[in-house]
């Protein structure tokens, strides 16, 4: 029972960070419709940032404060890099056909993966040991072991779930959001500038996704260039699995992988974890291909 | 019908790379081994000009199938031949081909496993689905202790000569080729056309789509098979995603549903892989700008004829 609750734990706070990861995926293709690759590497690149914080810039470790310093420089440089990335290489082709699109992001990644690795204008390809960024102690509640890094990716998941939903349904830029990823065009037909908010919503999910990088550093804290690939997958299962476009969904998605990723760890299957999400995407794929909380869309001519 | 001209191309072609195969001795090693890897490059993307090309499907996954043949002879040479007491000339000219084809056969099987569930699904999903099914056939080759699991399996009889690998390419373009231009075959252009229209006219596309699969992984698997028995060894990490983008990568440089121009890419870009290796780290640096910077300027592919204009379908 203790070894259930204690993987419980595990698992929903491995799934808060595929549930970040995930509403970027679900967020971009609501207003594009297309799979933003490259956003598994600005999930890296927000670890990276929240290492440069603290290595580089000599945040103080080990504090509140410089932990959510450190969490706001990786949120703010990875929005900034998420509208980059939109207006350099995607809104050029925002009339192209989907594949066009999907393999220019293959590209971005690659590109952003290849410099982070090179040691001369990135970061190297050796994996660095992530520093302590707020103070970490273990809690024991009977035989339950809680750390603090734990609670602190409970606590900024639920500040950041809570914070997207007050954007999305309470401002007027959400409304355009909603409104863009309804009907494109009958948007831009009141008077919505899509360019601006496809732009608002890769910064959104971008600060996301490097929020999810700094907390997911701080549980596995080895960081390297590659480190995105599979928690990026995982949590592009996790959108699908909810429903792709659908926010709640993609939360829900996240949270679930993580549960039974944490699981399927705990048992002699667990060196096949990482195939583990694939096996349940083609499942969903053949029994729900609309997810489970998305709605099917019947294709007219 | 094909006509019998494109059959005599490809017997020229079989007898070229038997000519050049006579005479490799004489070839500078590092030429040779540059030329192999670069005929089994035109077998991989050929046979995913099939799926990604012609059939207008976007499978992600090549590299996984390719693993599959490659294990699937790797281990017929290795620990079946054996014990089948067979001298070395049989097992280079008759075991060796048949091991090829087993493995094609097998990464066949293994694209209608992935084929049939998935290819309900448009554009990206199946991209996805794809990606996923070659990371999980990595997971489950790195698990498998009697394949040499993460350590890789060792001691694969270097079989692949010029003939063997340019005979394999040449079988590949022709039967992507002839297949593409029977009646039957016009069908997988009308489900990368149009797919509601080519069903609204009475073609089963489903039925379509994983053919093009099982055609395609057929040849990946037999690509496969040749590359380990090339290289001589196999480690389930060079078969992953990066391998399967290499071979997009060549699809679309040849431009998507271009016979010639996939064939010239896949050279050209194992020739340029080759090129820029002097440029160490900033190599990939180069490559993905490069893609970048084609699809932002030249989506159609750079061997789209004539050059200069855009391809309307």
């Amino acid at each position: 029972m203790t070894e259930f609750l204690q993987q419980l734990l595990n698992g929903i706070s491995l799934g808060a960070i595929y549930a970040l990861i995930a509403l970027g995926y679900t967020m971009v293709y609501g207003v594009l419709r297309f799979i933003n690759f490259a956003h598994s590497d600005v999930f890296m690149l927000g670890a990276f940032v929240g290492w440069t914080a603290v290595e580089r810039l000599h945040l103080p470790k080990g504090t509140v404060g410089g932990g959510l310093a450190a969490l706001a420089l990786a949120m703010v440089v990875c929005a900034a890099l998420g509208v980059l990335i939109e207006k350099l290489a995607y809104r050029p082709l925002r009339q192209r056909s989907t594949l066009t699109v999907l393999i220019t992001a293959i590209g971005v990644s690659l590109l952003i993966q290849n410099v982070s690795q090179n040691s001369q204008i990135g970061f190297g390809p050796n994996p660095k040991a992530f520093p302590e960024l707020f103070p970490s102690r273990q809690i024991h509640l009977g035989q339950l072991t809680v750390s603090t890094n734990q609670l602190v990716v409970l606590f900024v998941t639920l500040v950041l779930l809570a914070a997207l939903y007050w954007i999305v349904h309470r401002t007027r830029t959400g409304t355009a959001m909603r409104a863009l990823s309804f009907n494109a065009t009958a948007a831009s037909l009141v008077g919505i500038n899509n360019d601006r908010i496809i732009s608002f919503t890769f910064a959104l999910g971008s600060a996301l996704a490097g929020a999810g990088g700094v907390l997911y550093a701080m549980n596995y804290p080895s960081i390297d260039p590659l480190m995105g690939t599979l928690p990026g997958l995982k949590a592009f299962v996790a959108a699908v699995l909810g429903g792709i476009g659908n926010l709640p969904g993609a939360a829900l998605g996240g949270l679930l992988i993580g549960l039974v990723e944490t699981f399927v760890s705990g048992t002699r299957l667990s060196t096949f974890r990482d195939a583990i999400a694939f096996t349940i995407l083609i499942g969903i794929l053949l029994f729900r291909p609309a997810g489970l909380l998305g709605k099917l869309k019947v294709e007219k001519v | 019908m094909v006509p019998p001209k494109s059959q005599r191309y490809l017997l020229v072609a079989l007898l070229a790379a038997a000519v050049l195969s006579a005479v490799s001795g004489r070839i500078d090693p590092y030429v040779l081994d540059v030329a192999l890897g670069a005929g089994i490059s035109i077998v991989l993307a050929s046979s995913l000009n099939l799926i990604n090309g012609f059939t207008g499907q976007f499978s992600l996954g090549h590299a996984g199938f390719m693993a599959v043949g490659a294990y699937t002879s790797a281990m017929l040479t290795t620990a079946v031949a054996p014990k089948l007491g067979l001298s070395g000339t049989v097992l280079q000219w008759v075991f060796f081909p048949v091991s090829l084809v087993a493995g094609g056969l097998l990464a066949a099987l293994a694209g209608i496993a992935v084929g049939a569930p998935s290819l309900r699904l448009k554009g990206d999903y199946l991209a996805i689905v794809t990606l996923g099914f070659g990371e999980i056939i990595k997971v489950v080759l790195q698990n498998l202790d009697f394949v040499g699991g993460s350590r890789g399996l060792t001691g694969v009889p270097t079989y692949a000569n010029l003939f063997w690998v340019f005979g394999s390419a040449s079988v590949t373009v022709y039967v992507v080729w002839a297949l593409l231009n029977s009646t039957y075959g016009r069908g997988f252009l009308a489900v990368a056309d149009d797919e509601v229209a080519a069903e609204a006219m009475g073609l089963n596309t489903t039925h379509y789509k994983i053919t093009a699969f099982v055609v395609g992984s057929f040849f990946a698997g037999v690509a496969g098979g040749l590359y380990a028995h090339l290289k001589g060894y196999l480690n389930p990490s060079g078969f992953s995603f990066d391998k399967s983008i290499e071979i997009v990568v060549m699809v679309i440089l040849g431009g998507m549903g271009r016979h010639s121009g996939v064939v010239v890419a896949a050279l050209l870009l194992s020739v340029l892989t080759e090129g820029l290796r002097k440029f160490g780290d900033y190599r990939m640096i180069v490559y993905s700008v490069l893609l970048i910077v084609l699809m932002l300027t030249r989506p159609q592919g750079l061997f789209t004829w004539p050059l200069w204009k855009r391809r309307n379908a």
